[in-house]
């Protein structure tokens, strides 16, 4: 360490070799500290201040353009709770989760496996599934919102076919159908990067395993559910909780769903689709309103619910993985399956022919 | 055989090609028990895929490419199935539009975007560095200290951030969008993760025999062993700054971001729905080629994040 001086050539004084070990001491006692700070001073500033101050915020009559008002207590939090447009929001926002989610995740299971093969041009396919993430959430909003309009490529066509009488777009009217439409966005939008992440897991299942249940006689949709779903279960877990904390966190879709502009953005004529996030931008920086204080404590109260959630699906987590004890429980053909092992993998062996990717 | 010896015998490309078949050797990218070709079915579900995924761009430039009249013909089907020279017009009126400017809104989305994502690179790869490679009292807790700040949800934190903002004067000001996203705890977290691979403890050893200081170990070996994991940090950190939407639109006002264009469109073209889809079109299209030029990269980073999570 800091003895290599006495290794150098040219003899120095002592108290310069001193002087250089002082300061490489200093430098590896204290270097380490000084890299980490930035992001703690980041933190400090925009993290964890805000955090306390929001606090300071829910607690006072505060507005916009009048600033900081009087102590009001927990008034705030009373009134917001009273509001029956803060619960419709709430449930907005849940419905729309579901219907973008659900669907999400069965597909983005499917396109995996689907890529999951050998594939002619892989890299082009794996490509084009991310084209949704890099698209502008707006731009996609705005688009689809045309699309659903009242003169877009669905409405019309649903008309010939009977199924709408009333003469403007059930998507912006109705709130179900609204949910739907917003839904649809989120699936556009995050399906192929989960098929993604699921392809990753899907490569790391042992390769035994699918030739232990071919043999066995498995066909290929028995081995998505007795093989390859087993196999990516963490990665299926952290997925779900990804996405419940990114889904309801929604608000560019919902916001620019009807174009936003004058009159526009804030959910809907009847807040079909307004959400919590996007409520909370109403309050606080909507045309008319500039409730500081009250939009300070819809965060409060949207922090808590995403952190209980985030909590439950931890804790639920936790009781999945503990009752399969570390080791992956193999459905029971498997089990059997798996004596077959090495016989199917020198079978296999034999018939793998190494092949380059063409592109 | 390494493929080191590959390359000065054969030369980069097959050494690439060689690593490529290593790998694939390893990790099984088709690990089914035939290495049989799927068949079309496969593919044409991949290209329905495909279809869809550009359908909402394609969309919007073919309704860009379309007269108004035309549009209000065009009811229950798009106006037109291939671009026309109607787009390139409405391109040039949205380019000469009064109420915001393109190249501005441009411009100021690529200055935010580079600058944070530069600095999260830089103090993201120094902070990983040193949670990864380096000793020192508090390294543990101080790292979950990091992860923990990841739960926060962030909407907590608006109002009093607008209210900070407006403090610092910052409001309608691109600081206000630049400064609280120069590092963030997901860079620290990934590149903390990624260098705990990607960086052996015996060169930092034979560094520090040499006599260097920490900085210069910083900079000319961990630095270097970093570039394929921060590149990856850097699209991820630009997509998203690119892309965000609800905190500009909290706190800028006059000075517009490309995202905070769209909202613009509707009373700037008073419903023509031509020019307002290709102003939406132009604003999403950038990204895109980001995507053409470093989709490889994206994809990988996708999947490696999928590994670390």
């Amino acid at each position: 360490m800091a003895t290599d001086t006495l290794a150098t050539a040219a003899p120095r004084t002592a108290r310069r070799v001193g002087w250089g070990q002082r300061l490489s001491r200093w430098d590896i006692k204290v270097s380490p500290y000084l890299y980490i700070s930035p992001f703690f001073i980041v933190f400090a500033v925009f993290g964890a201040f805000p955090l306390v101050f929001n606090v300071v915020v829910a607690l006072h009559d505060w507005h916009r353009r009048s600033g900081m008002g009087d102590f009001v207590g927990l008034d705030n939090f009373a009134w917001v709770l009273r509001q029956p447009l803060f619960w419709r929001s709430l449930e907005n926002t849940f419905s729309i989760f579901l219907w973008g989610g659900i669907p999400q995740l069965v597909l983005a299971l499917v396109i995996a496996s689907i890529l999951d093969q050998n594939l002619r041009a892989r890299t082009f396919w794996r490509m084009s599934v991310l084209i949704p993430f890099v698209v502008m959430p707006v731009a996609t909003s705005m688009i689809f919102g045309q699309v659903y309009g009242q003169f877009g490529l669905l409405v019309p066509n649903l008309h010939d076919l009977g199924l709408f009488t009333e003469y403007s777009s059930p998507f912006f009217q109705d709130r179900q159908l609204s949910h739907i439409a917003i839904g649809s966005m989120v699936i556009f939008r995050w399906t192929g990067y989960n098929a993604l992440i699921f392809l990753a897991a899907m490569q790391a299942v042992p390769r035994d395993l699918y030739e232990a249940a071919t043999v066995d006689g498995a066909g290929r949709v028995r081995q998505f559910f007795s093989v390859t779903i087993p196999g990516i279960r963490p990665t299926l877990i952290f997925v779900i909780l990804t996405m419940t904390i990114g889904g309801l966190e929604i608000f560019d879709e919902a916001r620019m769903f009807d174009g936003g502009g004058t009159g526009g953005g804030t959910g809907g004529a009847d807040n079909q689709w307004t959400t919590v996030v996007l409520y909370l931008y109403n309050l606080g920086f909507g045309d008319w309103q500039d409730r500081l204080g009250q939009a300070a404590a819809v965060g409060w109260i949207f922090a808590v619910i995403i952190l209980a959630l985030s909590l439950l699906n931890i804790l639920f987590t936790r009781v999945i993985a503990s009752s399969d004890s570390g080791t992956k429980r193999l459905p029971r053909s498997l089990r059997k399956a798996s004596t077959l092992r090495s016989e199917a993998k020198q079978s296999a062996q034999a018939t793998d022919a190494v092949e380059g990717d063409h592109r | 055989m390494s493929t080191a010896y590959i390359e000065n015998t054969a030369g980069r490309g097959a050494a690439k090609y060689a690593r490529k078949r290593a790998a694939r050797g390893k990790s099984g990218a088709s690990h089914h028990p035939s290495n049989r070709r799927p068949g079309w079915v496969t593919y044409v579900i991949l290209a329905a895929v495909f279809v869809v995924s550009v359908f909402p761009l394609y969309a919007a430039a073919m309704y860009g490419s379309s007269s108004t009249t035309e549009i209000a013909r065009s009811v229950g089907t798009l106006p037109t199935w291939l671009p026309t020279l109607t787009l390139l017009e409405n391109f040039g009126q949205v380019f000469a539009a009064e109420q915001f400017s393109i190249w501005v809104a441009f411009g100021n989305s690529l200055l935010v975007a580079v600058s944070v994502s530069a600095s999260t690179v830089f103090f993201a790869t120094l902070a990983g560095f040193t949670f990864s490679k380096l000793r020192f009292r508090g390294r543990q807790v101080l790292y979950f200290a990091v992860i923990g700040t990841m739960v926060i949800p962030a909407q907590i934190g608006t109002i009093p951030m607008f209210v900070m903002m407006n403090e610092f004067g910052w409001i309608d000001s691109l600081l206000a969008l630049t400064v609280p996203g120069l590092i963030g705890a997901f860079g620290v977290f990934w590149m903390t993760q990624y260098l705990k691979e990607a960086l052996p403890f015996e060169l930092i050893e034979a560094a520090r025999v040499d006599g260097a200081s920490m900085f210069r170990i910083f900079w000319s070996i961990a630095l270097p062993a970093a570039r394929p994991g921060a590149a990856t940090l850097a699209l991820f950190t630009f997509i998203g700054s690119w892309n965000s939407f609800f905190w500009p639109s909290v706190v800028m006002r006059s000075q517009l971001t490309m995202p905070l264009v769209v909202p613009q469109l509707r009373g700037a073209f008073t419903s023509d729905t031509g020019l307002v889809m290709a102003g939406v079109f132009l604003v999403a299209v950038p990204l895109l080629l980001v995507l053409v030029v470093a989709g490889k990269q994206l994809v990988a980073g996708v999947m490696e994040g999928a590994v670390k999570g």
